[in-house]
Formats: C-alpha cells, structure tokens, sequence
C-alpha cells in the first residue's frame, strides 16, 4: 500500500480520524506525516497543530445569551501563563489548570481525538480519588435499589436500602 | 568484549524469557502517562520547576523495590554519552522524546528492564511495562499496581470529568498507550496485510510498521495500539486490543499454513537464501538485514530451518540499529562502516548458533 500523500513511499502510518462526525481512514507514510504536522496518536514526533487551528477557526459560539462569560476568559490561563493561541501551536496543555480555563473550547476537539467521548471511565487514583469512589459506588447501588423497587423484590431491596445507609453515612463521617 | 557477553549483555533479560504465543507476538506493552497536580507539566517548566518534580518523584522512589520487580535505579539523561541514550532508545526503554531535549530528566529501572518509569518526558511520569509475547492483561495488571504505589506518595493531577490530565489531549483519559509488536510475514507475503489493516483502523486503533530508518515498515514487523484514551475503561481498550491482537494471530498462522501447502519449496528456497546472505554478507544495509531476520525467523518458526534460536530476530533487529553497533564497536561510525560492522555482528551471531549445536 502507498503513502496516499506522496504515492511514493509505502504507507507505515495507518489510523482514523474523526472529521464532522464522520470516520476518514489515512494511510501515510512518516515522513508525509512529519510534514504535514498531522496528528498521530499516541507519538510525540507530529503535531496536533492543524487540528487545533482548525478548531479554532470555527470557534463555535459558546457565549450565547444563556452564557454571559466574556471570550477573553479562555484566552489565557492563570496558573501557567500558557494562552490558547500557543495552546493550539503547541497541541500541549501547560498544566492541568489549563484544562478548566480553556473547558469550553475542548469538548469538540476531545470528541474528535476520542470517537466521540468526552467523559472519563476508567479508572480513579485510589487515594485521593477514594470519594469520588465511594460516591460512585453509591449511586451504582441506587440505581440497583431502583430496579430491584421495580421488579418488586422488596426483601432484596430493603437490604441495598440499608447498605447505602451505611455507606452514606460512612462517606460523611470520613468527609 | 567477547561477542555472547555483548548480546547477553544487550538485550534486556524480560526479552531472554518466552511468552505466549511468541512465534507471531515479540511483545506487549503498556504505558500510563502521570502527572502531578499543583505543577506545571514538562513542555512549559522552567529548569527550577522540572528540578522539583524529579526530586520529589525521586525522594519516594529511587532505589525503592516494588514487589518482585525489584528494586528501582535511577539514570539521568545528562549523565549518558550520545551512544548510550541512543542505546535505551533503541532498546525501547525510554522515547526518543526523553533524550532529545532533556530536562532533569531521568528513568527509573528494574534490573530486568521491563518496567521503566520516565520522569519529565512529555508528562511528569510515564510509566511502561515490557512483557514478551502476547500478556497485555499482565501488562495492565503490573503497570496498574505500579500506578497505585506511585499514587500513595504523589498526588496526581485528576478531575471527574476528564480523568488523568496529560500534557497532549490525545493521551486524557486514561492516559494509557497499550500496544503489541507482531511479526507478520506471511500476511505481507500474500498481501492479505492491505485488507486487514483499514478493518483494523475502522476499530480505533493504530497499526504501524517500526524499525524502519526512513519510511517503510521493515521486518514485517507492526505495532498495534489503541488511538483513543477517553471514554473506555483501561479493561475494555486492552480487551478490544485483544480481540484484534487475536485475529490477527490466527490469519497470520493459517496464511502461514496455506504458503506452506502451496509454495513450500519457494518458501524454502527464499528462507534458505536470507539465511545464506545473514551468514555470508560482508556490507549489509538495515533493510536488507532486517527482511533477511524476518524470513529467517518465519523459518525457524515453520520448522524449515533448525538449530538457529528464534529469539535471533528480536534480538538483532535491536542490536544492528546504529547507537548498538556503535557501542559495540566503541567508537562512532560512518553509515558505511556500520554496514560492514552490522554484516560482521550477523554473521559472527549465526556462527555463534553453529557452535552452540
Ligand atoms: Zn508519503
Ligand atoms: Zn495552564
């Protein structure tokens, strides 16, 4: 198979990107993809420059009426000093600061890099995420206790009623 | 140096052990990009700044010992001379990305080399985890543990929404790379290799060819890897991987069998010649060289050639890479000199096999 930039050298470099919803397969070679600056998961050699400049070309208009935050909010963050227009150079973030200042202009370009996904499901630091497990233990037993309510098993569910109890209680007495 | 010391001391002793399925898998690997919160990641800091995070990392971690990996050694990136580094790059210890611009930048090591924990490569830490032959749950369930001991001492920049904050967007998330080295000769010889990969990218991951100098994918050797790191639990990206990595043993060894039934004595025949020209070559290039192993080991992997190990091919397509070649020659060398020291280093290697029957 060629490079299907150049026709020239054989294609080493095979992924797809999503672009408008939509799944475009590549096959280049390295040194096309060096050139281009494309963005080629999972190595450090290539730049996500033309994806982020096309991003923010088509900088979707977030501060409707119902968000009453000014743009100039995102176009730099405090903790790093690093501003989105660099951001979009570099297609690094400066610090995990970076991630809430610049929230609104992200979830497009996540979804692109990810498939569609914008939300985290893997796993939590165990210490210091320990909350946030524990509070999502409890709603997995919620939505259990729901359906147990559902399919009238009111014995069984009386018994996950009281194990949230339990955890609740647990969770706001460590808190 | 006699020539057995060299190798046995090259090759990383995680690559001297056989794993499952290792006659079309060379090896897993996992990696999980960590950083820490409160501190500015590697790519913006300031020399003050990175110095901080690698002592911090180092205080609670250097020369520590984590279960049966053993104990844990500290390099720094300054301290190497140019062929060392090329050296642990070669050897897929640490990134290129680690020796290129290093700032207080450093690896912490098991002596079996296959955990390596970067500090201030793009991220704070990367964690890698190297097993031989097809063990990605392996990989995953050592990286993971190792993960949790790091995460007792240094608290890791996270939040709900996004998972592990990476410096790149395209590692957030889990911030882990999981990928398998397959060798697939038999696919590229009846081309079935251009219909599969674009099925396997329909999937989300990535194949590539590696051990290519410029641009081709040499060895018929691929590198399979999940593209997505958000969204999909560590479990779910490895199983998925898994299932690919599956096909792709089974089409590899039934394409084997049917050129076997239908071209045996062809197949002998080009097997036989690379063979001749590992063991007779005077200047061999890194291409010739690394199609020449390839075939050799679909050899010795299909029983037409005996008594030659086939850890040859991972073993040399490592030790003829310019930064080994150099080590072994202890001096530096001009592209053609490396062809006549990497035709000397082959052939002696085949030689060595010889002997040993
Ligand atoms: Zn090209
Ligand atoms: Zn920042």
């Amino acid at each position: 198979m060629y490079c299907q930039e150049c026709q020239q050298r054989p294609a080493t470099l095979h992924f797809t990107k999503i672009i408008n919803g939509k799944k475009n397969e590549f096959h280049i070679c390295e040194q096309c993809a060096k050139e281009k600056g494309d963005l080629i998961p999972g190595s450090n050699s290539f730049s996500i420059h033309n994806l982020l400049s096309g991003l923010l070309n088509f900088d979707q208009p977030l501060s409707d009426s119902n968000n009453p935050q000014p743009d100039k909010q995102v176009t730099q963050c405090d903790q790093c000093g690093l501003s989105y227009t660099k951001f979009a150079k570099i297609g690094r973030f400066g610090c995990p600061d970076c991630y809430k200042t610049f929230e609104s202009k992200l979830t497009p370009m996540f979804k692109r890099i990810h498939g569609g996904n914008t939300s985290h499901t893997g796993k939590i630091p165990k210490r210091i995420g320990s909350e946030l497990i524990e509070r999502k233990k409890i709603d997995q037993f919620k939505q259990k206790l729901q359906q147990l309510i559902i399919q009238e098993e009111f014995e069984e569910a009386a018994k996950v009623r009281d194990q949230i109890r339990m955890m609740e209680k647990r969770f706001e007495g460590g808190s | 140096m006699s020539l057995e010391k060299f190798i046995s001391d090259a090759i990383s002793p995680w690559m001297k052990r056989e794993g499952p399925d290792s006659d079309i898998v060379l090896s897993s690997r996992i990696r999980l990009a960590r950083n820490l919160e409160n501190h500015v990641f590697p790519i913006i800091s300031n020399e003050q700044q990175a110095d901080k995070v690698n002592r911090q990392i180092r205080k609670h971690y250097e020369n520590q010992t984590y279960g049966n990996v053993g104990v844990l050694s500290y390099i720094d990136i300054d301290d190497l001379k140019p062929i060392e580094k090329r050296v642990l790059v070669e050897k897929h210890l640490v990134s290129p990305n680690l020796t290129e611009d290093p700032k207080y930048s450093g690896v912490l090591m098991s002596d079996e080399e296959h955990v390596s924990i970067m500090i201030n490569e793009e991220d704070h830490l990367r964690i890698q985890c190297l097993f031989p032959g097809f063990q990605l749950i392996e990989a995953l369930t050592l990286a993971s543990g190792i993960d949790d001991w790091f995460e007792e001492k240094l608290n890791y920049a996270f939040d709900e929404q996004h998972g592990y904050l990476t410096s790149c967007p395209t590692n957030v998330g889990t911030g882990m790379r999981a990928s398998v080295m397959m060798h697939l000769p038999a696919l590229v010889l009846t081309q079935k290799i251009h219909r599969i990969v674009p099925a396997i990218n329909q999937l989300g991951l990535v194949v590539r060819g590696i051990y290519g100098e410029g641009s081709e994918a040499q060895g018929n050797v691929f590198q399979v890897s999940n593209q997505m790191t958000l969204g999909k639990s560590e479990q779910d990206i490895i199983e998925d991987l898994r299932g690919v990595v599956i096909q792709l043993i089974e089409e590899e060894r039934s394409a084997r069998k049917n050129l076997l039934e239908s071209s045996r004595i062809q197949l002998e025949d080009r097997v036989y010649r690379s063979l001749g020209i590992l063991s007779n070559s005077r200047i061999i290039q890194s291409k010739e060289a690394t199609k020449c192993l390839s075939d050799v080991r679909l050899g010795i992997d299909l029983k037409l050639i005996e008594g030659i190990s086939n850890t040859i091919l991972n073993e040399l397509m490592i030790l003829t890479q310019p930064g080994f070649l150099q080590q072994y020659a202890g001096e530096a060398l001009s592209p053609d000199e490396r062809d006549i020291r990497r035709a000397t280093l082959i052939r002696e290697r085949v030689k060595l096999e010889k002997n040993n029957e």
